[in-house]
């Protein structure tokens, strides 16, 4: 595929793509102190700004072209129908400042959000405020520590996090003034029981807790786990990424999570726009429902029937902010676009559907890991749930790495898993079919990977060159770094 | 069968026999009896068809801008949007694509987003530009964050302009509330009027050896636009970083931030192509200097070249971010916007350098011939002469809710009522006019007012 | 694996190079190595006082941002401004060019907990399997 010139690089003086309309009314005098000199933006037609980019678009895979395995991403079926519903009149070209009179379609729909959230996690209250999971993430830490110090229990600033844990955890803790303690796995990939209990002490604000771990792997202690961290005084929160295994089949309410974010734009199926915008709305169980951010949605009244034949009550929503709110964690009320398209998807799905997705999500890696379990080392025997890690390494081919394994794959038409992650497992290649992939499609996967090992002693070279007919080959990012190239001149002039 | 789940019976069963198992539920062994397969109070399931019915009826219960006549802005702006930007972002290749994390198959979300941050720093005169943060409020937020990473520690004063969006205000301070940063404003302990009415020169007595970052907005929320270079020079000179938080449609017009001195330029890219969508998704901008470009958050994508020594491009300085520096990252950032950058990059394009002038010069003669006609109905007052670009802020004889319910029965949403944020203008309103406004429907707001007070 | 006999080393790979009252600080050979290609490195202020144990830089390579700790305490007296700029002297020159600050030497009975050439090419084989 040929390079694809930027933007700029298509720029004529003179040239304008979409026109508007001279001013209808007389010309104010411009503050000429205040006026920019010039305004170096590319001079493009509109047929060269289509082209340009649907041509970009072409370089790119997609879930729309094939089969994304990548471990706590979700990579499901993003449904039409959530796109057209998102665009209607009466959600694109609403103000989010609107008097509520005029917005109680929008709140309607929120409200519900809130509620089947609430009850597919088994929580109290919910905010939809937060835009993605790390905001989630940060949302819940603080709440945990509002909670503490509204109990003048401010000794406690330690979270704790299990070493297989996503980075964005702790992450957040430092972000949230917290600090952070790494608590290890054991050989079945549990939480280390008596790691936890040595920290389960008064400084403690709360655990972190990813169940499915991001080994795939159930918590088999779960309710031990929880019980020991209550009992010194601490919060559980759970990082909902893996909520695609829990769907009808437990609520992390249920099993002792205080707070979890949930991620819209994985198991709610909303599109992951390469690389966002996601939605990390945030479950809480009733002690800590006060601290949410707001404003939420809640019933301020009834509607007053304007036709003296119809019965009053319907309710009439409005905006609220919890008593002891931590504050807002962002402008407005949350992704609300995203807000239609996952509420839509829980709709046509109902709680037997929802059930169904946990179902064939766990079917689908289970699998998966038991065809690859004989060529690829899986290291945890047990049943996985919605995804697994394998390792993608072998010791008769020691120059072999999960990397060279990702890029063959390309060539195969598939997009690699998820290989910087878990750390705990050294060339891993952490697989999440979900639930949305067809038996055919996972045994081209298999074949695809058992054909790779093979490759990896026959011929070996076919993996370190990998892959061969993407747009552009393997690049060079230690000279991405060195030269940090990060723009250019967008004003048409020529740029190299 | 389900929705979306392509499975058989025949499927399922020759899996459970690859597996080793003989049902479905002993999957789930080792999630506790007592709580496991609880039965969820939903909604009935319902089909594609049902589902689009009921959303249809929510959206039709709500009055949009299209349907009404608008003149609310306070962060969120009814613009036109292109068709070509809509077009763009349906193409599943770029709405279904994952973060660019193999380069290989993802130049074109790649380069769609480098164009990205190079149009944005074009706009705003700065040198590096990110991939996005998650809205203007949180980019405010991160810039704090930004400044306290680049001092390490050292500075921790932080100075708000007082005429910062307070949605922005209100999340800084969620997000400063564990951590030893004193925030001062020139309010002594409540927005007092007359220090609203002052320009960025009084924020200048607040600054010294212990403030990290000086943060303003331009246009501020009240619509005014101010030279900020003396106040640049008086930040630097006490060795600290200047922020301002801008409106990008107006940079179409306005002399750019990276030219008067400011380290770091966040924004709501809202006004770029989005829509209002009842408040999101929206589009955090965030610009700075190359020196600093180690301690800012977010994705950046960079060009490079690949084994053939083809240009290409790929995310980096990724050490930087949460999945490699855990805890000792700058931000905990992961999901940005990405869509909604590539859809002020179409909108940028579509526009470009003539467009978007054109677009801003009509926000500002609008708005101008609004004001122009309002001040002079008896009663209402303009409330700063400062210079604006497409907000002001009206006095008005009474109450600005009534004022707005009485529009609304005319089919009208009025401005901002300030009272809600800042008691002391429970009298004033906060207009927007943008090139959605005809002049017709600017005459009939300026009819409409006149004659209220009549009443 | 080049290990100088002159230096002492840390766990976290650090060397120190003991001059009288100051010590001349880097990484070793085999951090660069696992490392990879170096394209920054951060580095502290003169004046700054950092105690035994305390990240004073930070090494960043495409795939990792490594702290760098304090094998001692002191405090900094000099600090290798080329370094800031020709990040590449970290892989090529660890003990040489690319030192990478200088300090006033605290408490000198710290340097006993530190270990010689030999205890650390023994750490380094222990690591390599």
């Amino acid at each position: 595929m040929a390079i694809e010139p930027l933007i700029c690089e298509f720029s004529v003086p003179g040239r304008q793509g979409v026109r508007f309309p001279a001013p209808d009314v007389p010309m104010a005098k411009l503050p000429e102190s205040l006026v920019r000199a010039n305004l170096e933006l590319p001079e493009v037609s509109e047929v060269d700004v289509v082209r340009h980019f649907t041509r970009l678009s072409q370089k790119n895979y997609s879930v729309d072209t094939g089969f994304y395995p990548l471990g706590s991403c979700t990579m499901k079926y993003n449904p039409r129908v959530n796109e057209d519903l998102a665009r209607l009149a009466g959600f694109a070209y609403v103000h989010p400042l609107q008097p509520v009179e005029t917005v109680q379609g929008n709140l309607a729909l929120m409200y519900a959000l809130q509620q089947v959230l609430g009850e597919i996690g088994g929580f109290t209250g919910v905010s939809l405020q937060p835009a993605a999971g790390a905001h989630g993430e940060l949302t819940g830490v603080l709440i945990m520590r509002a909670y503490h110090h509204t109990n003048h229990d401010d000794k406690r600033d330690k979270i704790l996090i299990p070493d297989s844990a996503h980075g964005t955890n702790p992450a957040t803790s430092s972000m949230a003034g917290m600090r952070v303690i790494e608590i290890p796995s054991d050989k079945r990939g549990n939480i280390n029981l008596e790691a936890l209990k040595t920290e389960c002490d008064d400084t403690l604000v709360g655990l972190m807790i990813t169940n499915p771990n991001t080994l795939g792997l159930f918590e088999e202690n779960i309710l031990k786990i929880t019980k020991l961290v209550h009992e010194s005084g601490g919060l559980v929160y759970g990082d909902g990424a893996n909520m695609n295994a829990l769907l009808g089949i437990a609520r992390p309410g249920d099993l002792g999570i205080d707070v979890l974010h949930f991620n819209l734009h994985k198991t709610f199926s909303t599109p992951h726009g390469g690389g966002g915008p996601g939605s990390g709305p945030v479950g809480v169980v009733e002690k800590l429902v006060d601290f949410l951010p707001g404003p939420i949605v809640d019933i301020i009244g009834t509607v007053e029937s304007e036709d003296p034949d119809e019965d009053d009550g319907a309710p009439l929503f409005g905006f609220v902010v919890p008593p002891k709110s931590i504050g807002r964690v962002k402008s407005f009320y949350g992704h609300f676009g995203m807000f239609v398209r996952a509420y839509a998807y829980i709709r046509m799905l109902g709680s037997d559907g929802l059930r169904k997705v946990a179902e064939y999500a766990v079917l689908n890696a289970n699998y998966l890991r038991v065809r690859l379990q004989g060529t690829y080392l899986v290291p945890y025997d047990r049943i996985c749930q919605h995804e697994f890690v394998a390792q993608g390494h072998w010791d008769d081919v020691p120059d072999i790495h999960a990397l060279d394994i990702a890029k063959r794959l390309i060539d195969f038409g598939f997009h690699p898993p998820t290989n910087y992650f878990p750390l705990i497992v050294p060339e891993s290649l952490m697989i999440e079919p979900t639930e949305t992939e067809s038996k055919e499609t996972l045994d081209a996967f298999v074949d695809a990977l058992l054909r790779i090992a093979e490759e990896a002693r026959t011929s070996p070279e076919m993996l370190k060159s990998a892959p061969h007919n993407t747009p552009v080959g393997r690049v060079d990012d230690v000279k991405a770094a060195k030269d940090l190239i990060l723009g250019c001149p967008m004003g048409g002039k020529e740029v190299r | 069968m389900t929705q979306f789940i392509p499975h058989t019976d025949s499927d399922r069963e020759a899996m459970l026999d690859i597996i080793g198992l003989k049902r479905v539920d002993e999957l789930f062994q080792d999630v506790p009896a007592a709580y496991r397969f609880p039965s969820l109070n939903l909604p009935p399931a319902v089909s594609e068809m049902e589902i689009v019915n009921e959303v249809q009826a929510l959206a039709s219960l709500n009055e949009n801008t299209h349907e009404l006549i608008c003149f609310l802005g306070a962060g969120a702006y009814n613009h036109y949007i292109p068709a070509v930007v809509d077009s763009i972002l349906r193409r599943g290749e770029f709405f279904t694509a994952y973060t660019p994390y193999q380069p290989e198959v993802s130049q074109g979300t790649l380069q769609a987003i480098f164009e990205y941050q190079s149009l944005i720093a074009a706009l705003t005169g700065m040198e590096v530009c990110n991939a996005s943060h998650y809205d203007g409020a949180t980019a405010v937020a991160e810039a704090v964050n930004m400044a306290y990473a680049v001092f390490r520690g050292k500075r921790n004063k932080l100075v708000l302009s007082p005429a910062l969006h307070p949605q922005y205000r209100q999340t800084v301070q969620t997000y400063i509330q564990n951590h030893p940063i004193s925030l001062v404003t020139n309010d002594e302990g409540g927005l007092k009027e007359h220090n609203l009415l002052t320009d960025s020169e009084a924020l200048i007595p607040l600054v010294d050896d212990q403030t990290m970052l000086v943060i303003v907005q331009y246009p501020d929320f009240f619509g005014r636009v101010y030279d900020y270079s003396m106040l640049a020079e008086a930040v630097h000179a006490a060795g600290a970083l200047l922020a301002v938080a801008i409106n990008p449609l107006a940079l179409g017009l306005l002399k750019p931030p990276g030219d008067f001195g400011a380290d770091i330029v966040m924004g709501e890219g809202q006004p770029l192509g989005i829509p209002l969508s009842f408040g999101g998704p929206y589009l955090g901008l965030f610009a700075t200097r190359k020196e600093y470009v180690r301690k800012m958050s977010g994705r950046l994508v960079g060009e490079t070249v690949d084994v053939h020594n083809q240009r290409g491009y790929v995310l980096t300085l990724t050490a930087r971010e949460q999945h490699i520096r855990r805890e000792k990252a700058t931000s905990n950032i992961c999901t940005n916007q990405g869509l909604i950058a590539l859809a002020s990059a179409v909108y940028m394009s579509a526009l470009g350098k003539h467009g978007l002038r054109q677009v801003a010069e009509l926000n500002y003669h609008k708005a101008h011939y609004a004001a122009e006609y309002l001040k002079k109905i008896p009663g209402y007052a303009l409330w700063s002469d400062a210079p604006f670009f497409n907000e002001f802020v009206l006095i008005c004889p009474e109450p600005a809710e009534e004022l707005n319910r009485y529009l609304l029965d005319k089919g009208v949403i009025g401005g901002y009522v300030l009272g809600q944020d800042f008691p002391t203008l429970n009298h004033c309103v906060l207009i927007a006019v943008t090139e959605m406004n005809s002049r017709a429907e600017i005459d009939y707001l300026v009819e409409l007012l006149a004659g209220w007070v009549d009443k | 694996m080049n290990i100088p006999k002159d230096l002492k080393y840390t766990q976290n790979d650090e060397w120190i190079k003991v001059e009288g009252q100051t010590g001349l600080i880097g990484v070793s050979d085999f951090a660069q190595d696992s490392l990879s290609d170096v394209v920054y490195v951060e580095l502290p202020e003169s004046g700054d006082m950092f105690n035994k144990g305390e990240t004073f830089a930070v090494v960043e390579s495409v795939k990792a941002a490594s702290d760098i700790y304090m094998p001692v305490s002191g405090e900094v007296i000099e600090v290798n401004e080329v370094l800031t700029q020709q990040y590449e002297l970290v892989n090529k020159d660890p003990y040489g060019k690319a030192w990478m600050i200088k300090i006033n030497i605290k408490e000198p009975s710290e340097l006993d907990g530190l270990m010689d050439a030999a205890a650390y090419e023994a750490y380094c084989m222990e690591r390599q399997h």
